[in-house]
């Protein structure tokens, strides 16, 4: 889909601003002639009328300059201040400005930028074509998409931020709003700084930290296992249905230790087996009557057209953001399932890599692709056989059904780290 | 003559209602060019309880199409003193006619048919007078532009609101001819979706830059008034027309600002 934003200097959000306590800061606001809107900006580390949004109201072509003292540390909001305050902000104008004590941070191996924002559109999530900015859901706060770094899937695949076994990470994590509280945490990393608010006080061992529209905060951890970690807002409809998901790529040696993986999959049969004969024979009989079932082809053809059915709500729940909603993937990113050779050539592939996710080229109809694509174990062994009838069985697929029993049987053989964002 | 900014106007201009009274008078009333816009009730929406919550606006009449820059033309031929390279400083800034080839030379950034723009409030309010006509008050051009095609007062017509918020958002590009769309109620055209328009009192609204603190004066306003319909908050793009006349000064000339001129009936 495409949308017109409003922007400082081209993205959303802005440009990451960095300056040191006491710095007398000489600031030029640039309106483009080409705009309609007068703009101004009110910068959260500036102390005066506005944050300097009086100083800085620039109508189009023309160019605004006020000087401020960064009188205090911290890493501070900036946004557009003109009326309509909250439209200019929620098309995304506002970015981050750090201000580092006199004697700067601690040195970390790896900084990165992310902020949240939401976002108001006429059309439904995913919607095609040119959406147009939905003043009532704005004024409702119903957001269509909220997303990290102004685009859903801006942290993903390729663009995942990075990270070394062993290094330091400090992210610098905003909230431009207009309207929602983040609940900011990354699956499977503990924080073990945070800089709540982005104030000085350090709060240490922090799961979730929550992250107020206009507000900003400082959080640091070290990487200390191998694997793909999911940066969300735990508001978890905002992350699994509008966007708020990113990903932190960490390579490296594991370290079975910390983190041992599946060490084992046993049945657990619930309650205590058995029950008196009669139960025992009902049970039997009830067995009976389910293999007969089973083998007669035109119920499990019914049930093969049910598992269809089921599949392609979870498809329309967790694949299509990537994989299209046709299945069609994205040219050169996202390989597609739609008449996919390498999908239909072997399914137990396919229901490992839901399991395991998957990382590293593939060739997919003659083209190379290679895309990150998260665990999704977090599913039940219903939902993943489902989902695999789907695509195997859609956009001119022609396969057999999968089973919940074959999804079990695999997912006892896999390894792959937890990602159930229910943990 | 830096134009000073009055805070007793504020209650006037912060945010109009719009509701047109009366039928449309017949366009044969108007001289060549322009089109009757009946007499017309504004309700500001943030009055404070001594002022009227009604302010009535005469009928007149309004030039059906802005002025292009062929009109332009004539009047700089006619009045040397506003050619570019030889207007005061004083009444424009270095942005004057800026994307014409010279002093009476349109070139090719400026077809006669499209809108003038580059243009500062001085150099069309002499425009005006040159015409024998003003420039519109802010009341009258707000009334004006109230009306979508089909009616007098568009303020709650979805479609009509979309489209205006639409245009507001997204950037000029290469300016059309002027009467290219469809006319509004009272005939007259591109009052949206064009260009933007110099009104006569502009400096009068008072939007300090920080929207934020505008409400603040103003809700001690809304308050001492009680209850004002809220639909009227939602008039967003009353805000951006306001926003945008406060931020100009009498001397800018912009890309996308321009006029259309206005008589006494």
């Amino acid at each position: 889909m495409d949308y017109v934003f409003w922007t400082f200097g081209g993205h959303v959000p802005g440009s990451f601003i960095r300056i040191r306590q006491g710095d007398l800061v000489e600031f030029h606001l640039n309106n483009h002639q080409d705009n309609k809107m007068p703009h101004n900006i009110d910068l959260h580390a500036v102390t005066g009328p506005g944050g300097g949004a009086t100083s800085s109201f620039t109508a189009p072509g023309h160019t605004s300059q006020f000087s401020f003292t960064a009188l205090n540390a911290g890493l501070y909001v900036y946004h557009c201040a003109t009326a309509p305050v909250g439209m200019h902000v929620g098309n995304g104008m506002y970015g981050l400005i750090l201000v580092e004590p006199p004697e700067g941070l601690p040195p970390v191996d790896r900084e990165y930028y992310v902020m949240q924002g939401d976002f108001y559109t006429v059309g439904k999530y995913g919607d095609e074509g040119l959406q147009a900015f939905d003043m009532n859901k704005a004024i409702d706060e119903r957001p269509t998409y909220v997303v990290f770094n102004g685009a859903v899937g801006s942290l993903v695949g390729d663009k995942a931020l990075t990270a070394k076994v062993g290094e330091k990470v400090r992210l610098y994590v905003g909230n431009g709003g207009p309207n929602l509280t983040c609940s900011f945490h990354v699956i499977g990393e503990i924080f073990d700084t945070v800089y709540a608010e982005a104030g000085t006080q350090a709060s240490h061992n922090i799961q979730t930290t929550m992250i107020p529209a206009g507000g900003a905060a400082i959080v640091e951890f070290k990487v200390e296992v191998p694997g793909t970690y999911v940066l969300v807002d735990h508001s978890l409809f905002r992350a699994f249905n509008k966007g708020a998901l990113g990903m932190l790529r960490v390579d490296g040696l594991p370290n079975q230790l910390v983190y041992s993986g599946k060490e084992a999959d046993a049945v657990y049969l619930g309650k205590a087996a058995g029950g008196t004969e009669s139960e025992k024979r009902v049970a039997a009989l009830k067995a009976e009557v389910a293999a007969e079932i089973k083998g007669n082809p035109r119920i499990a053809n019914l049930t093969k057209e049910i598992q269809i059915e089921k599949g392609k709500g979870v498809y329309m729940q967790t694949c299509f953001v990537c994989h299209q909603p046709e299945g069609q993937g994205v040219p050169g990113q996202i390989p597609p399932l739609a008449k996919s050779d390498f999908l239909m050539a072997n399914r137990e592939n396919t229901i490992r890599g839901v399991l395991e996710g998957r990382n590293g080229e593939v060739t997919v109809n003659g083209k190379k692709y290679n895309a990150v694509m998260a665990p999704l174990n977090y599913l039940t062994d219903e939902q993943i056989a489902n989902v695999v009838t789907y695509v195997r069985n859609s956009w001119g697929n022609q396969g057999d059904a999968v089973s919940p029993q074959e999804v079990r049987k695999l997912r006892s053989e896999v390894t792959a780290p937890a990602a159930n964002p229910y943990e | 003559m830096k134009p000073t900014r009055t805070r007793l106007l504020l209650v006037f201009t912060t945010c109009w209602a719009c509701a047109a009274a009366g039928a449309a008078v017949a366009a044969s009333n108007a001289p060549a060019g322009m089109v009757v816009i009946a007499s017309g009730v504004f309700r500001p929406l943030f009055a404070s309880p001594t002022d009227s919550r009604e302010v009535p606006v005469s009928p007149f009449c309004l030039d059906a199409l802005p002025v292009t820059n062929g009109d332009f033309l004539e009047f700089v031929r006619a009045n040397p003193g506003w050619q570019r390279s030889r207007v005061k400083r004083l009444f424009t800034d270095e942005w004057y006619l800026k994307n014409w080839a010279g002093d009476v030379a349109l070139g090719t950034n400026a077809p006669p048919a499209a809108p003038v723009t580059f243009v500062s409030w001085f150099a069309a309010r002499a425009y005006a007078q040159w015409k024998d006509k003003r420039l519109p008050t802010t009341a009258e051009w707000e009334l004006a532009a109230a009306a979508s095609a089909t009616g007098p007062d568009g303020k709650n017509d979805p479609e009509f609101q979309r489209q205006l918020q639409a245009w507001y958002s997204s950037p000029s590009g290469k300016l059309a001819n002027v009467g290219a769309g469809r006319p509004n109620y009272w005939g007259a055209y591109d009052l949206h979706g064009l260009v933007w328009e110099w009104v006569s009192d502009f400096n009068t609204a008072m939007v300090t830059g920080d929207a934020r603190a505008d409400s603040e004066l103003d809700r001690q306003l809304f308050c001492g008034s009680g209850a004002v319909g809220a639909r009227d908050v939602t008039d967003y793009t009353a805000f951006m027309r306001y926003g945008f006349r406060s931020s100009l000064k009498a001397d800018y000339c912009i890309h996308n600002l321009g006029l259309r001129c206005a008589k006494d009936l």
